[in-house]
């Protein structure tokens, strides 16, 4: 158990983004769509460097559960990247993705719920598992790096090997405190 | 600020489509999707009967996925008006292979004929040129649809809007199937890609 776990670990609970990125690259994700989160930058970046993957920034979180919906008609995988806060504004365009049975993986980093220091957030983080659960996603939670790459791995065989609508929500604790 | 427009939606749209070839179409809900199918029913046909807003960006995730065909998202005022945002973000990636064609009633068709924004004022060619649309254009007769027709088949530099103005009216309804997932699995075998 002494040396060279201590140190691998270490590595992968600074670096899950690039993990994440691997583990969908792995599962063929072609595009991905995002409205930018703190917890998300670096994985926004790994993926816009990536001449294979089509990534779109959006205006609003919703037009990613369309885009999703698209790329899976001409046969592509897609990952949506947002913070709790954008769930809200996806609920209506989640009914396409839940009466088409079209696979949908969405990444949520959560704000408002450990050590969050703007109240604003904290209703939205509240209401972001029972309203995603309402419009019949199924929901995973992750409170480590380790637990996150596994949780992801699994959610995108869920999504796309058996035409699931998946959340994956990323713990604020895991994400850490927000810099000012 | 009303310019009415005495085009009737179904001769418009099916001058519009009548040579589409193997172009993809994605309609918006309401009348738009009925207007689709009484072209005619077809496995490269998707209807969308909700999702409003999300019918020109679900043509993006699709001419992305599928960049050597064109794909065409045929929708309506109230439905374009809902999905504002969308035009933006498809005019920063500018895909080349995406037009959106706006059915112009300027009226809530599908709720009781409310006015739209777009009898107001509201240039939905205007904010798609500003959000660096390679194309955009107003027509109000069938001449004007048979040139666009002849237009939109040619290549493009970027995504393209255009708005076809038509008479405020609701013509007898052309329903599609309602299953989301047979017009899915049907589309996805279209373009070779076996039912999970």
């Amino acid at each position: 158990m002494h040396s060279p776990q201590p140190n691998l670990e270490t590595r992968t609970s600074d670096d899950w983004p690039s993990e994440l990125y691997r583990v969908l690259k792995a599962a063929d994700v072609r595009q991905m769509s995002y409205v930018p989160d703190a917890g998300h930058s670096q994985l926004i970046r790994l993926f816009s460097a990536d001449r294979d993957v089509t990534t779109n920034v959006l205006t609003s979180e919703e037009e990613g559960v369309a885009i999703a919906v698209g790329a899976w008609l001409g046969g592509q995988r897609s990952v949506l990247l947002m913070q709790s806060s954008g769930v809200g504004n996806c609920i209506n365009m989640l009914s396409l993705s839940a009466i088409g049975r079209f696979p949908l993986l969405m990444l949520v980093t959560m704000r408002g719920e450990w050590a969050e220091f703007n109240p604003w957030q904290v209703p939205m983080s509240r209401a972001t598992q029972p309203s995603l659960e309402a419009i019949g996603l199924k929901v995973m939670r992750a409170e480590t790096p380790e637990d996150l790459i596994e949780t992801v791995e699994a959610a995108a065989a869920l999504a796309y090997e058996s035409d699931q609508q998946i959340a994956v929500l990323i713990g604020q604790r895991l994400i850490g405190k927000k810099k000012w | 600020m009303s310019d009415s427009s005495q085009l009737d939606r179904r001769a418009a749209v099916a001058a519009l489509l009548r040579n589409r070839g193997d172009t993809l179409v994605v309609s918006g809900l309401g009348s738009p999707t009925y207007d689709l199918h009484a072209t005619g029913d077809r496995d490269d046909n998707f209807y969308l009967w909700g999702a409003m807003g999300g019918a020109a960006l679900m043509g993006l995730g699709l001419a992305q996925a599928q960049p050597a065909k064109r794909v065409l998202a045929l929708t309506g005022d109230g439905e374009q008006l809902m999905g504002l945002g969308g035009i933006a973000t498809i005019g920063v990636v500018r895909p080349r292979n995406l037009d959106i064609v706006v059915i112009d009633n300027q009226h809530f068709g599908e709720t009781g004929m409310q006015a739209s924004h777009t009898g107001r004022g509201v240039d939905l060619t205007a904010i798609a040129a500003a959000c660096g649309f390679a194309a955009t254009g107003t027509v109000r007769s069938i001449a004007e649809v048979e040139r666009l027709a002849a237009q939109i088949a040619e290549p493009a530099d970027g995504p393209r809007l255009f708005v076809i103005k038509v008479v405020a009216e609701n013509p007898p309804r052309s329903l599609p199937s309602r299953d989301a997932v047979f017009i899915k699995n049907r589309f996805r075998a279209h373009l070779g890609f076996a039912a999970a």
